[in-house]
């Protein structure tokens, strides 16, 4: 063995994947997890902790793996966590934990991300749940929204004993776990929903169908239904198109929606009566996860999948990972490039995609270098369908129908991001709807401590 | 789950369903929308609301068999139960935002296109409640199709009836109806138009030669409701605008009819082949110009 380098992770074969929805890594097993433990030299200062957004003792776990402790390690993760076996699948560990593990300055650092994964799953294969709090304090919270920022602020709450309702939109639970991380990195049934399970194991409900701001507001939650504090995780909002010609044409799709109709309505399977088109040759515009994962699954239902982003590949704004992943599968990089019109039928459908390139300019206010048009270089791209990835904008369903809640210039809910307090008293936000769009984990360390917030305000009150 | 309390044929193909949804019921408003689905894996169908009985905690819906989804809700019975139902979604019409005062100035009109009269039903139903008059044109292909007459009568100042082949009430259609009571010099100061696009798009044209400002309510191709997908968009005044948060009623003289008309045939061969497999099963073999042959 060689201690500079991970202990390699087994992988569906490439060719294989791209034809299939099953999970591309397939983690570690117990000799691969404790072999790559015994990698970790258990830093007293572990920095790799000080890197996690939620805080995990990181050490400690990875001890209890080399041991082959791991029902002792999944106690120490689900301490900190209440999803590790999606965090080990999506979270950014490059930039995270393994981006400042001391093993990775004369090496590879530990593989942080799979030995959680592998111990979350080992647990989840064992039957063992996180430990449930009865000692009931009598207060009641409520949670908008079922997806990372509110899982884990709801599973933290309960654990330290309110009585926790999450109210849920969508007709299924986990948010952004649930329509629009596809199976092929996080599998439903196998991961998240048992995941799900885990956190109303610990006595949160989770009611679906209703639309806090719609089906009820936030003022009726903290008057006439009782609740002592609310957390606001609604999650990232409208799509965003670019607004060039064509673009509502039929075959152009936000990544949301393509990825919702696959993921949470599970269109394109025999059984499921929701439509999703079937392209065969796709265009993917943007650079980031979302967009991966919109690519891959036009992949994996046939079409030939170009992405389109504008600036180089260093810019990428997905992960090295999934960006690897995608290439391996055959998806077509068309880097420096940005549409300028979607070419349009005589039946109203996609046909192509006119693009123009570009080159990296002067810096701009985010530093990174602006792309900027060749004049002259447009060409065609033939496509039936064009899956729009470019980020989104807030949902306006919690400002609009809240009164006193102050929102941002970017329309976000204004956030202490220590507390997760917002303007009104008693409301608390985290995750994409105070952020903007940003990662699972990020999510997660905002509703964990928004719960801490939680917690002082009531006990205070 | 959420029981069917009432279920009932209204004309053919055309249903009207009375269902046990307390956190709609509690909240939902004239001219709002709701989503359900059928079963573990029915889609997400969105439905106008039509009825609402706050103290019962029920809602209802009128809908018309157009897909496999509403193939399998129409089959459902008083008793049964569908997966999910949720809502209220979108906006409330803008008419009860207005002060009563002001509307009671207003001389206004609803012009109801087939199964649109459900839509247009609370409504109406709202401003007579508020002491608020309004004159109703109900359209339909024949009379068997025109919907809700009773209920209509009952809270209308005038309910005029239209059949395009003259089997019931004017013959033509419901805009011509509009021509002949301005022809009269009745004058409409608001005008709400619900019913197939293709209607709304003519009847639009009518109200913008007789200068009457006009609403429509916009049922495109969505999937969650919220504002998530932006399946919805629409063109309004140049503007792209999602159904489901900044509708479903907009400026009937603003909306890109056209460019609506042609999303909304965006699943139609998919549609068409999942219809044929429910209707046919396994002895369908292809044929039938959506399927593309038994593959």
């Amino acid at each position: 063995m060689d201690v500079l380098k991970k202990v390699p992770v087994r992988e569906q074969e490439a060719k294989v994947r791209a034809t299939n929805f099953e999970e591309v890594c397939y983690g570690y097993n117990a000799e691969e997890a404790m072999e790559e433990a015994s990698r970790c030299i258990k830093c007293k200062n572990a920095r790799c902790m000080t890197g996690c957004p939620v805080s995990i003792r990181i050490p400690d776990f990875i001890g209890h793996v080399e041991k082959g402790e791991f029902k002792e390690a999944y106690d120490v993760i689900s301490d900190a966590s209440s999803l590790p076996a999606v965090c080990g699948r999506v979270c950014p560990q490059e930039s995270q934990c393994e981006g400042v593990c001391i093993r990775g300055i004369k090496g590879e650092p530990i593989s942080i991300g799979k030995l959680e994964r592998f111990v979350a799953d080992w647990a989840r294969e064992n039957g063992i749940k996180p430990k449930k709090n009865d000692q009931k304090n009598g207060k009641k919270v409520a949670i908008v929204g079922s997806g990372p920022a509110g899982l884990s602020c709801a599973g933290d709450l309960a654990k330290w004993g309110y009585d926790v309702t999450i109210l849920e939109a969508l007709h299924k639970a986990g948010g952004v776990l649930t329509y629009g991380i596809p199976e092929f990195r996080l599998p439903k049934d196998g991961v998240v929903q048992p995941e799900i399970e885990n956190v109303k194991s610990l006595g949160v409900h989770i009611e679906p169908n209703v639309i806090v701001g719609k089906s009820i507001t936030i003022d009726e939650l903290l008057g006439e239904e009782g609740y002592d504090a609310v957390f606001v995780g609604s999650g990232a909002g409208l799509p965003m198109f670019m607004g060039i010609p064509g673009e509502s044409a039929n075959g152009v799709f936000s990544a949301n929606e393509y990825l919702t109709r696959s993921n949470l309505m599970k269109a394109g399977e025999e059984s499921t009566d929701t439509p999703i088109v079937h392209a065969k040759k796709a265009v993917i515009v943007g650079g980031g996860n979302v967009a991966m994962d919109a690519a891959r699954t036009a992949l994996r239902m046939g079409a030939e999948t170009h992405i389109v982003y504008r600036r180089s590949e260093a810019e990428l704004p997905a992960r090295v990972e999934e960006v690897h992943h995608a290439k391996e599968e055959g998806i077509i990089f068309q880097l420096l490039t940005n549409p300028v019109e979607i070419l349009v039928d005589d039946n109203g459908w996609v046909k192509g995609v006119r693009c123009i390139r570009m080159e990296l300019g002067e810096p701009d206010a985010s530093g990174r270098r602006r792309p900027v048009p060749v004049e002259g270089s447009e060409f065609e791209i033939e496509a039936d369908t064009v899956i729009m990835s470019l980020g989104t904008s807030p949902n306006p369903l919690i400002p609009d129908s809240t009164k006193g809640l102050e929102i941002s210039k970017r329309r976000c809910i204004v956030t202490d991001p220590e507390t997760g307090r917002t303007s009104k008293e008693g409301v608390f936000a985290g995750g994409d709807a105070a952020t903007g769009a940003a990662t699972v984990i990020l999510a997660m360390e905002a509703g964990r401590k928004a719960a801490k917030g939680i917690h002082e305000y009531l006990s205070n009150k | 789950m959420y029981q069917i309390l009432k279920s009932e044929k209204l004309a053919d193909r055309t249903w009207l369903m009375v269902i046990k949804a307390p956190w709609v019921a509690r909240a939902c408003q004239p001219g709002q929308f709701i989503i359900l689905r059928v079963d573990e894996d029915g889609e997400r169908i969105p439905l106008t609301i039509c009825d609402y009985d706050r103290a019962e905690g029920t809602v209802t819906i009128v809908f018309q068999t157009i897909g496999v989804s509403t193939a399998k809700l129409e089959k459902l019975q008083a008793g049964d139960s569908v997966a999910d139902f949720v809502g209220p979604l979108g906006k409330a019409s803008d008419l009860i935002d207005e002060p009563v005062e002001e509307l009671k100035k207003k001389k206004i009109l609803f012009i109801a296109g087939g199964v649109g009269a459900a839509p247009v039903y609370p409504q109406v139903k709202w401003l007579h409640e508020h002491g608020v008059g309004a004159d109703v044109i109900i359209g339909a292909r024949t009379k068997d199709l025109i919907l809700l007459e009773k209920e209509m009568e009952a809270v209308a100042d005038h309910l005029y009836i239209s059949t395009d082949d003259g089997s019931y009430g004017h013959p033509g259609v419901a805009g011509k109806v509009l021509e002949e009571l301005a022809a009269q010099g009745t004058k409409y100061d608001h005008c709400v138009i619900i019913g197939p696009m293709i209607m709304m798009k003519f009847t639009c044209m009518t109200t913008k030669k007789l200068g009457i400002p006009t609403v429509v309510s916009m049922n495109p191709i969505m999937v969650d409701g919220t504002g998530m997908c932006g399946g919805c968009r629409l063109t309004v005044g140049g503007e792209v605008k999602f159904a489901c948060v900044d509708g479903p009623e907009f400026d009937g003289h603003l909306v890109d009819f056209d460019q609506a008309m042609k999303r909304q045939q965006m699943y139609k061969t998919e549609e068409g082949r999942k219809m044929l497999e429910l209707q046919e099963g396994a002895t369908h073999h292809g044929g039938c110009g959506h399927c593309g042959g038994d593959h």
